[in-house]
């Protein structure tokens, strides 16, 4: 071991790249963490003179405008972390642990709603169950034969809005469960029935306790998600007359402005963020995985006899709520004079597609930002990655494990909060950035690095080092090694990455939301924009377009084995 | 239409001017002359080839006059860049506090905003042709910096098929009654010039307690004026409080199911001016479009697909619509509502929560 470390460092001396890639690397990820949260803690602590003070945080302590939004956000992440939990952990087990039949074809359509940018989702729930135009509030009126006035579903309140957010939340949490139970191995349940276990009691013995770090870590993840979403919100809690801390802070920003105050409400989110994942690295330290982490046998596949078809019927209604419905309600509104009537021959029209396909001038415009932007962030996000990837696991240079503790930093950093960060950063000199698409790049590349990272770094690890090391003995240079041997191992990883950080960027909304101006707008800021207006006919063909575009990328990137291995999208 | 409706407007610009006393001199300075559309300006337009226009019109109609010019001259790309004329004035604040100078025209349906983009120095002086002779000195900058676009009216509005018209409210009063508890949907007046105008209109004739009253009615709050009348046509809300008589125009005559009520009390009036940026990327193309935007070709066109009004001497109205002079107006006042914007917005947000 110490011989291979020697080995290691000797080679690295040879070439000498490793205090230039240290210190590049690390300048970029300063730059791209440090700088904004540090503008952020300034702006917080000091008011317009720029003098310290601590008004901003006893407003935002005493003031019931800002005292009821925190109040509602840790409401809804409490009950979206427990409902994604609640629905996610069954529908995990029956993919991962059971014959249930088209398990693959269940695990597809989670990935779809993984994939959904969750502003969308809301708008199409406001389509399928506004209480009095949403299509299933009158299907139950024209079924029970109630007066108009009586609605089965309100989406504009705290349940639907905890609804919707759980809707394209529990993904996280069913790729985590998911992952963990498939890599139980078969061998430690198979012991505890040969020692005369019942299949409850192993599963409740062995099966649940090694499942359970996976469902806590997911839980929080959930719980994070949920507090640090901005788009759904917006969308749901406005009109009902409630802001979350999200839609507060970027309230804050209108006219007229208060970045100090965004700021310092902008603290409380990327603390607890931050207290939450230190806690999810102290559960998943202790349990560990370390018992989970070999490959003995293939676990065994719980027989459900008369009840397969009936387990999967539950994964199909329950998959009606994030992906069949507000998809159908989408193309209904695409496709329908008015968006709250169902098609018929009456009321079709092509005139929306035409619409924003030729008539809405800042379509194009949205387009070529959103595709550059999304191959750029990927690219660099990518290589980015792969670098600092490569740094870790081989340990190539010294203070890599500062490196590998940068690039997951960012996950901590809620996009909204980021978004401020950035604004509040490139807004003034040196760096005047804002009013063009580096900003948003930066954003996006610093939102995407964590998972690209840990992608990477868990496709590097299985590349053993002896393959390379094969090539240097036969007389490779490290960089010709990379080239030829560790690169092509890495293709599929690589690839996988690039297409995650592009479905990601095409997604995000609240960071984009606090950076865009009228010529570095992107999709998502777009259909917000139309959601304004209540253009929701317009907002319906442009989301479909962007599924489109996402589903085509996610195939490509679904070639590739083991979906969702520690792949987090974040939320948009 | 009668001059009584519009001269305070007139007035305003003196007392506008009296406010403003200390930057230039606009009392004494004579209008600028009117400038013709020439064949040097076309080309020197057609040259910059694009042209960006900040307006707060909805969508659809800001559209529709956009391809119309870029029919007339198809040689500029006309961008538009619509959202509510608060996020339009925020936009474009941060934008030229940037050095982005991205804004060529703009139309912003909350008045007051010219005065503080006046006082800032960030308009630029032009007179369009039609403006000089067509439009009454009220409706247009004494300084040549803006002139009267559109007006339109904040309006009642119900679905017919969900209220009959004997049931419905005829007067912002009216909307205070029980029965229409958890059924209204209102604009906001931080993201809408229309609704901050009429919200400012509207606690200045009725008082705030009207808006403290309506608040526990438990209303749909969207953002945009354009947005009640839509939600009306889809049957999500029997009725509006406050929103685009334009828009409720439009769906009206393509056959959806609504009706606008102009309210006992009065409705309060919009006018939408139209401005060129002093440092207009494109202002050839800017002022080609400016100059375009007053005929009454244009004026006819906006009346037409946009619903909306002209103030323009030839336009004529729409038959079928009511004439603007047949209607009870509350004053507009777009000097109060510069100073008071911030005030409106918070008393709003104290009442309705967002």
């Amino acid at each position: 071991m110490n011989g291979s470390l020697e080995r290691i460092r000797s080679r690295t001396a040879g070439i000498d790249l490793s205090w230039p890639v240290l210190l590049f690397v690390a300048a970029a990820l300063c730059v791209l963490i440090v700088l904004p949260v540090s503008w952020l803690v300034y702006y917080s602590m000091t008011d317009r003179t720029g003098a310290f003070t601590a008004d901003n945080f006893l407003r935002l302590a005493t003031d019931p405008t800002f005292i009821d939004p925190f109040v509602t956000t840790v409401k809804i992440a409490v009950s979206v972390g427990a409902i994604c939990c609640l629905v996610a952990t069954p529908m995990g087990w029956l993919v991962a642990r059971t014959d249930m039949p088209f398990k693959r074809t269940v695990r597809i359509l989670v990935m779809a709603c993984f994939v959904t940018p969750p502003f969308l989702g809301a708008i199409a729930w406001e389509l399928l169950a506004a209480p009095n135009s949403g299509l299933l509030n009158q299907l139950y009126r024209s079924l029970t034969g109630v007066s108009p006035d009586v609605h089965l579903f309100d989406i504009y309140s705290l349940t639907g809005l905890i609804f919707v957010i759980a809707c394209y939340t529990f993904p996280y949490v069913f790729v985590l469960v998911a992952n963990a139970l498939d890599r139980i191995p078969g061998d430690l349940e198979d012991a505890s029935a040969i020692l005369g276990g019942t299949a409850w009691i192993t599963a409740r013995r062995v099966t649940i306790p090694l499942a359970l770090p996976a469902l806590l870590a997911g839980a929080l993840v959930a719980f994070l998600q949920a507090m640090t979403l901005f788009g759904s919100p917006a969308i749901l809690a406005i009109p009902a007359g409630f802001h979350t801390m999200t839609t507060k802070i970027w309230s804050l920003f209108q006219y007229p402005p208060k970045p100090e105050l965004a700021a310092a409400a902008s603290l409380p989110l990327l603390v607890i963020t931050v207290l939450l994942l230190r806690a999810e690295y102290m559960i998943l330290g202790r349990r560990g995985y370390s018992v989970v982490g070999g490959r003995n046998s293939d676990p065994r596949l719980v027989r459900l006899g008369m009840l397969r078809w009936p387990a999967l019927v539950l994964c199909f209604l329950l998959l009606l709520n994030p992906v069949f419905l507000p998809y159908g309600a989408l193309l209904n509104a695409a496709f329908s004079r008015v968006p709250s009537q169902l098609l018929s021959l009456e009321n079709v029209t092509l005139h929306n597609i035409n619409f924003v396909l030729f008539d809405l001038s800042a379509t194009k415009l949205a387009l070529k930002n959103t595709f550059l932007l999304g191959a750029l962030a990927a690219t660099i996000g990518t290589v980015f990655a792969l670098v600092i990837a490569y740094v870790t696991t081989r340990k190539a240079i010294a203070g890599y494990r500062a490196l590998g503790f940068l690039a997951t930093a960012p996950v901590a950093i809620p996009g909204i909060v980021l978004g401020v960060g950035l604004f509040l950063s490139y807004t003034r000199p040196p760096f005047v950035l804002y009013g063009t698409l580096w900003i948003l790049l930066l954003a996006f590349i610093t939102i995407s690095l964590p998972s690209a990272y840990q992608q990477l770094q868990a496709a590097l690890r299985g590349v053993h080092p002896e393959l390379e090391d094969a090539s240097r003995i036969l007389g490779a240079t490290r960089l010709q090694t990379l080239g030829r041997i560790t690169a092509p191992l890495l293709r599929t990883g690589v690839i996988a990455t690039w297409c995650f950080i592009f479905v990601g960027v095409i997604r995000e909304l609240s960071a984009a939301i606090m950076l865009f101006t009228s010529e570095t707008k992107v999709i998502s800021v777009l259909i917000f924009d139309l959601n304004e207006s209540g253009d929701l006919a317009a907002i319906s063909v442009l989301g479909l377009m962007m599924l489109a575009i996402t589903f085509v990328v996610v195939v490509a990137a679904n070639q590739i084995p083991g979906f969702g291995g520690d792949v987090r999208l974040r939320n948009a | 239409m009668r001059n009584s409706k519009f001269s305070r407007r007139a007035l305003l610009k003196g007392s506008a001017a009296l406010a403003l006393g200390g930057f230039a001199s606009p009392l004494k300075a004579a209008a600028p002359e009117a400038s013709p559309v020439t064949p040097a300006l076309i080309e020197a337009a057609r040259q910059e080839g694009k042209v960006a226009w900040y307006t707060s019109v909805d969508l659809p109609v800001a559209e529709k006059i956009a391809k119309a010019f870029e029919a007339k001259y198809p040689d500029i790309a006309t961008r538009v860049e619509r959202s509510g004329a608060e996020r339009i004035f925020q936009r474009i604040g941060q934008e030229q506090g940037s050095r982005i100078y991205a804004v060529d025209v703009v139309n912003s349906s909350d008045a007051a905003h010219f005065i503080a983009w006046k006082r800032d120095g960030w308009l630029a002086p032009y007179v369009p042709e039609d403006v000089a002779r067509h439009y009454k000195p009220e409706h247009r900058d004494m300084d040549g910096m803006f002139a009267t676009w559109r007006a339109w009216l904040s309006v009642i509005g119900y679905n017919t098929t969900l209220v009959k018209a004997e049931d419905a409210p005829k007067s912002f009063a009216d909307l205070l009654d029980p029965k229409w508890n958890g059924k209204i949907v209102k604009g906001h007046p931080s993201y809408s010039g229309t609704i901050l105008t009429a919200t400012f209109q509207m606690s200045r004739d009725l008082g705030w307690s009207y808006f403290e009253k309506l608040a526990k009615q438990n209303v749909l709050q969207v953002q945009s004026s354009a947005e009640p009348p839509k939600k009306l046509a889809l049957g999500e809300r029997a009725v509006m409080a406050d929103g685009n008589e334009y828009n409720l125009f439009l769906l009206k005559e393509s056959g959806q199911p609504v009706e606008i009520v102009y309210a006992t009390e009065g409705s309060p009036l919009i006018v939408g001016p139209n401005g060129i940026f002093a440092n207009a990327p494109n202002p050839n193309a800017a002022r080609l479009f400016q100059s375009w935007m007053f005929t009454v070709e244009a004026q006819q066109l906006m009346i037409e697909v946009g619903g909306l009004r002209s103030l323009h001497a030839l336009a004529k109205e729409k038959p079928g619509r009511k004439p603007l002079k047949e209607i009870k107006l509350m004053k507009d006042d777009p000097v109060a509502v510069e100073r008071g914007s911030e005030e409106i917005k918070a008393h709003y947000t104290q009442y309705f929560h967002v």
